[in-house]
């Protein structure tokens, strides 16, 4: 490169085509480069960019399917659904949350509610899950937003169904509630298998028949795919599953009936199962108090919550399922068919009732709850006049190994099996179980006491029930059941739930015939529960009772007015009518109602008086009558027995 | 007759077939942007003036007579020159880059002019020399280039540094320069590519290769043009989707689907089949664009117009190549298909330039 170049115009040129040939040339291979790249792409990589851009393109959205409805015998609607808007935000398409969330709030209302609402839900689901900020939007809302809809990417309008409860609080704890999915829920979902048929669902049954019934109830979600566009718009549909709705659900439940009950309980809170003896189906299942299940819907606020939960009421807990109390005297005519049917006892015999029982060598004296007793006392009268020194004996020379065997045929420390869920299965104790339970022995004194249903035994509303269904039914017990029927959402045709016959306990017809007399005269004068059995224009048969729940040291006396009344005595009652036809088995607990006779009993006769004579209430059932006479009512006697708890004994 | 006789002398300039290769690309390029835009009416018709300015200036600018154009030269680059240490000093950041001039009623981006002004001054300057030409005048040429193009990198804007970088090189070698030299230069830029990388490329640009190597490492980011583009391309297939039938186009997975990456559009609906013959077309435009250069009658119209068919050649390349996902993203459009003005005139300018420089000829003392 150095000196001078001669210059040659004639090689000067050649050198110049020559170099604009390889230019040339270069340019030509670089082209071919890029014919490479496009025939591996388009031909040889094609499949797969193909399926990479239709996956782009195309999206299965889930279609959601109607919850079924659920309805009373009637066709009363307990549960429905009904169609809102929603304004909805996907976090992970906007910008900002808090400057859109502030935004949006001009636009619509947005209270503090709704915005707490949202931040919990936001930190339950993921980014790109689009999660209401307000529900139920009213006409004007939707087109306010409508028009301002370009100022909010990422924000949307849906129409959703909502579940709606007519009914509130009076079936809280029968047909439950649905909640926004959780963990929880997505863990057994994806057990199940089920998690596929979720997509798109936001809500689950939590609680009741909602949850019991919940996959029928949910229906099948169908799938549209459609053509969407970056931003996941949808642009057209390209084909539809379309999804199948639940199954409408016909409940037993009679909500007329339901509200009579909630009615006559007033302020009380308690317990009552009804059943159909005939073939096990709910009639009414109350527990007071209950809760507004519509609240849990849309998802509850926390303070509500812990107010519920907190509460001393306990309202979300179903009593007729879960509490569980000692029966009480309601236990005595149970244990009067299982004197009878071992033999110890014919029904002529008498025992002379000084007021009190002592065990052979023993100067403990377990009390009658009539101080100075009932007299000579056969097996009737026992269960008229509820004599409690009748059934120490009877229990003394039973053993609480036969007394629990025969006990248990009538479902007592077993669960009943109804189709709710978190039924809870009380205890008929054992020597066996108690050994298990505390490693102590079994002392003669608890038999003794189990006799009158107090010490272990513990029995929750719908065992009573169904215990009694026994009695009313000659033996025959059905599974207590909510559903009656249910609709096929194709076919439209409507199914029976079939009654299940899950027991038959062999006794003699005789037996069962005088302890159903003895519980007819209970309601007669004479009778522990008379007040409530007076003129019915029916046979009613009943056996009151009383748990304890504070224990009354020997020598003290019961004394309501100096008791607070959270301490007073649950009332138990347990009736059956008419009793020559049995349409209505009832068990009633009046938590501190005081006796059975004077709170339980009158509870059961206004619902029965509603169910076969259609005779409305009017008015609950008075606080009044509960401290009175105490020496003629059927009262808890005597030592510590186990204070009644509302939940959970464990086993 | 008159009307003939005007005609003939307002055409007198331009070459048949290449005008001919050239409306056919424009018109292949409307097809594209009309689908590309969604078939926006208002945007055809920006397109459409674009075009009709563009070849305008081609047709006036292929009246200019060679003599004219090289005494251009000089001043275009010093204005040019001054004008990118203006917007270093002046200059507003658009985007993070120091780019535009502020002149009151309009804001102008000097890199573009340098993209015609670079290689004609060192056109003009092998020109100047050839009648003395040693290895010190190519040094200067290097140096005349380097200039405009440290300032441009500065802004920064690599992809057009780099641009104009290579068509200063085609000029000269096209000029001749030394095979030597040429290896030499690679050898250094070769050595010098981890220290550029390590210390002269912003963060952006180095995600930007890194991108190219690996786009799923961030598909909602920087990767998500490439990613979106190669499916375009990829689902298009042999025959594409059809065209306003693109999926990719159309639902709007596809950024910047009239501009720089309208290619996609393109390879997306017309596939394989389409790719070859836009190829076709480019090559048969270079073909004779590199034909019509070696007629020219000077040696500043060999190299100049060599090297503004050669660059035509290099945008195209460089376009199709990024799209398809073999290099990294840079601001590139697709000549004479892609939706912008700016790119047009540049491009068609370039060509009457080329079509003044060979058919001025006769009019011309050799």
């Amino acid at each position: 490169m150095s000196g001078l170049r001669l210059i040659n115009p004639e090689v000067e040129f050649l050198r110049y085509r020559r170099r604009l040939e390889i230019a040339g040339g270069v340019a030509a291979l670089l082209f071919l480069i890029l014919f490479s790249r496009f025939f591996w792409l388009q031909v040889l990589q094609y499949d797969h960019y193909h399926a990479l851009a239709e996956n782009n393109r195309i999206s299965l959205v889930p279609a959601p399917p109607s919850r079924g409805v659920i309805y009373d015998r009637q066709g009363e609607v307990l549960a429905q659904n009904f169609s809102a808007y929603t304004l909805e935000i996907t976090p992970s398409k906007t910008d900002d949350l808090e400057t859109t969330l502030n935004l949006l709030s001009q636009v619509v209302t947005i209270d503090t509610g709704d915005r707490k609402r949202f931040k919990r839900l936001l930190a339950e689901s993921k980014n790109f899950e689009s999660i209401p900020i307000r529900n139920k939007l009213t006409e004007e809302e939707v087109a306010r937003f409508t028009v301002n809809r370009y100022r909010f990417p990422g924000v949307e309008v849906k129409a959703r169904l909502f579940r709606q409860y007519p009914f509130g609080e009076i079936f809280s704890h029968v047909v439950g509630y649905i909640g926004r999915i959780g963990q929880r829920d997505l863990d057994r979902l994806e057990e199940s298998g089920q998690l596929a048929n979720y997509r798109g669902s936001d809500h689950i049954g939590k609680l009741g028949i909602e949850s019991t019934y919940e996959s029928w109830l949910h229906g099948n979600t169908g799938i549209e795919k459609v053509e969407t566009d970056s931003s996941g718009r949808a642009v057209r549909l390209l084909s539809r599953t379309a999804p199948v709705s639940g199954h409408n659900l016909y409940l037993h439940i009679d909500a007329k009936l339901q509200q009579v009950a909630e009615k006559v309980f007033g302020d009380y809170r308690g317990a009552l199962v009804a059943l159909d003896p005939r073939n096990g189906g709910v009639l009414a299942m109350v527990s007071k108090p209950g809760f507004d299940p519509n609240l849990f819907v849309d998802g509850i606020d926390s303070a509500t919550w812990r107010e519920l939960n907190d509460a001393d009421e306990r309202p979300l807990i179903n009593r007729a399922l879960r509490g569980v109390y000692p029966p009480g005297s309601t236990i005595k005519p149970f244990m009067a068919l299982a004197g009878l049917e071992s033999g110890v006892r014919k029904p002529g015999d008498s025992i002379a009732d000084p007021g009190y029982f002592t065990l052979p060598g023993s100067s403990h004296r377990y009390r009658d709850w009539k101080k100075d007793g009932h007299g000579m006392v056969d097996l009737k009268r026992s269960i008229i006049v509820s004599c409690d020194t009748y059934y120490y004996g009877l229990a003394q020379q039973m053993g609480i190994e036969r007394m629990a065997g025969f006990l248990g045929q009538f479902g007592f420390g077993k669960k009943s099996g109804v189709d709710l869920d978190g039924e809870l299965s009380g205890l008929m104790p054992t020597p066996a179980w108690k050994k298990r339970r505390f490693k102590q022995p079994w002392w003669p004194g608890e038999t003794v006491i189990a006799g009158i249903g107090q010490g272990y035994v513990l029995t929750t509303p719908m065992q009573l029930a169904v215990a009694t269904m026994a009695i009313a039914n000659n033996g025959m017990i059905y599974k207590p059941q909510l559903i009656r029927a249910w609709t096929d959402p194709v076919s439209g045709q409507m199914s029976q739930a079939a009654p299940r016959l899950v027991g038959h306990i062999a006794m003699k017809p005789q037996h069962l015939r005088l302890v159903r007399e003895a519980m007819i005269e209970v309601m007669l004068p004479g009778g522990t529960a008379s007040a409530a059995g007076a003129n019915t224009p029916y046979l009613f048969a009943g056996k009151t009772g009383t748990a304890q729940v504070v224990g009354i040291r020997q020598g003290e006396k019961y004394d309501a007015s100096r008791l607070a009344s959270r301490h007073h005595d649950h009332a138990l009652f347990i009736a059956f009518a008419p009793a020559d036809d049995p349409k209505i088995v009832l068990a009633v607990m009046v938590e501190n109602g005081g006796h059975g006779g004077s709170t339980a009993a009158p509870v059961a006769r206004k619902v029965i008086d509603y169910w076969l004579l259609g005779k409305l209430p009017t008015a609950p059932v008075a606080p009044e009558a509960a401290a009175r006479n105490l020496e003629e009512e059927d009262s808890a006697p005597l030592e510590e027995a186990t204070p009644a708890t509302t939940e959970g004994v464990s086993r | 007759m008159i009307l003939r006789v005007l005609f003939s002398r307002l055409f007198a300039h331009l070459d048949g077939p290449l005008v001919g290769l050239l409306g056919l690309l424009l018109l292949l390029g409307s097809v594209v942007v009309f689908s590309a835009s969604g078939e926006n009416p208002a945007k055809v018709a920006a397109h459409f003036v674009n075009l009709s300015v563009a070849l305008g200036a081609m047709l006036l600018v292929s009246h200019i007579p060679p003599q004219r154009l090289m005494q251009f030269a000089l001043p275009a680059y010093i204005l040019g020159v001054a004008l990118l240490l203006g917007v270093a000093l002046f200059g507003i950041v658009v985007n993070g880059s120091r780019r535009w001039l502020e002149l009151g009623v309009t804001r102008i981006q000097p890199s573009e002019l340098m993209r015609l002004a670079a290689p004609m001054m060192l056109a003009w300057y092998l020109h100047y020399k050839q009648e003395t030409m040693r290895g010190r005048d190519f040094a200067i040429a290097g140096l005349l280039l380097a200039l405009p193009v440290g300032f441009i990198a500065k802004q920064p804007d690599l992809g057009t540094s780099l641009l104009i970088t290579a068509s200063g090189f085609y000029v000269l070698f096209l000029g001749g320069l030394s095979w030597k030299v040429i290896a030499g230069a690679a050898a250094l830029a070769g050595s010098a590519v981890p220290l550029a990388w390590n210390y002269l490329l912003h963060d952006y640009q180095r995600q930007r290769v890194l991108t190219l190597i690996d786009p799923a490492s961030d598909p909602l980011g920087a990767g998500y043009h490439i990613i979106q583009s190669t499916i375009a391309v990829g689902s298009g297939g042999v025959a594409g989707k059809g065209w306003m039938a693109g999926t990719q186009t159309h639902l709007d997975f596809l950024p910047e689907r009239s501009t720089d990456f309208i290619f996609a559009v393109y390879s997306e609906e017309f596939g394989l089949v389409g790719n070859l013959f836009l190829l076709l077309l480019y090559a048969a435009i270079i073909w004779r664009g590199l034909m019509l250069a070696s007629g020219a009658p000077t040696l500043f119209g060999r190299l100049f117009s060599g090297a503004i068919v050669l660059t035509f050649a290099t945008y195209a390349f460089v376009n199709m190549g990024m799209v398809s996902g073999i290099l990294p993203v840079v601001g590139v459009p697709l000549p004479l298909i892609s939706y912008g003005g700016t790119s047009m005139v540049t491009v068609l300018v370039g060509f009457g330039i080329v079509m003044s420089l060979v058919t001025h000829k006769k009019l011309v003392k050799t």
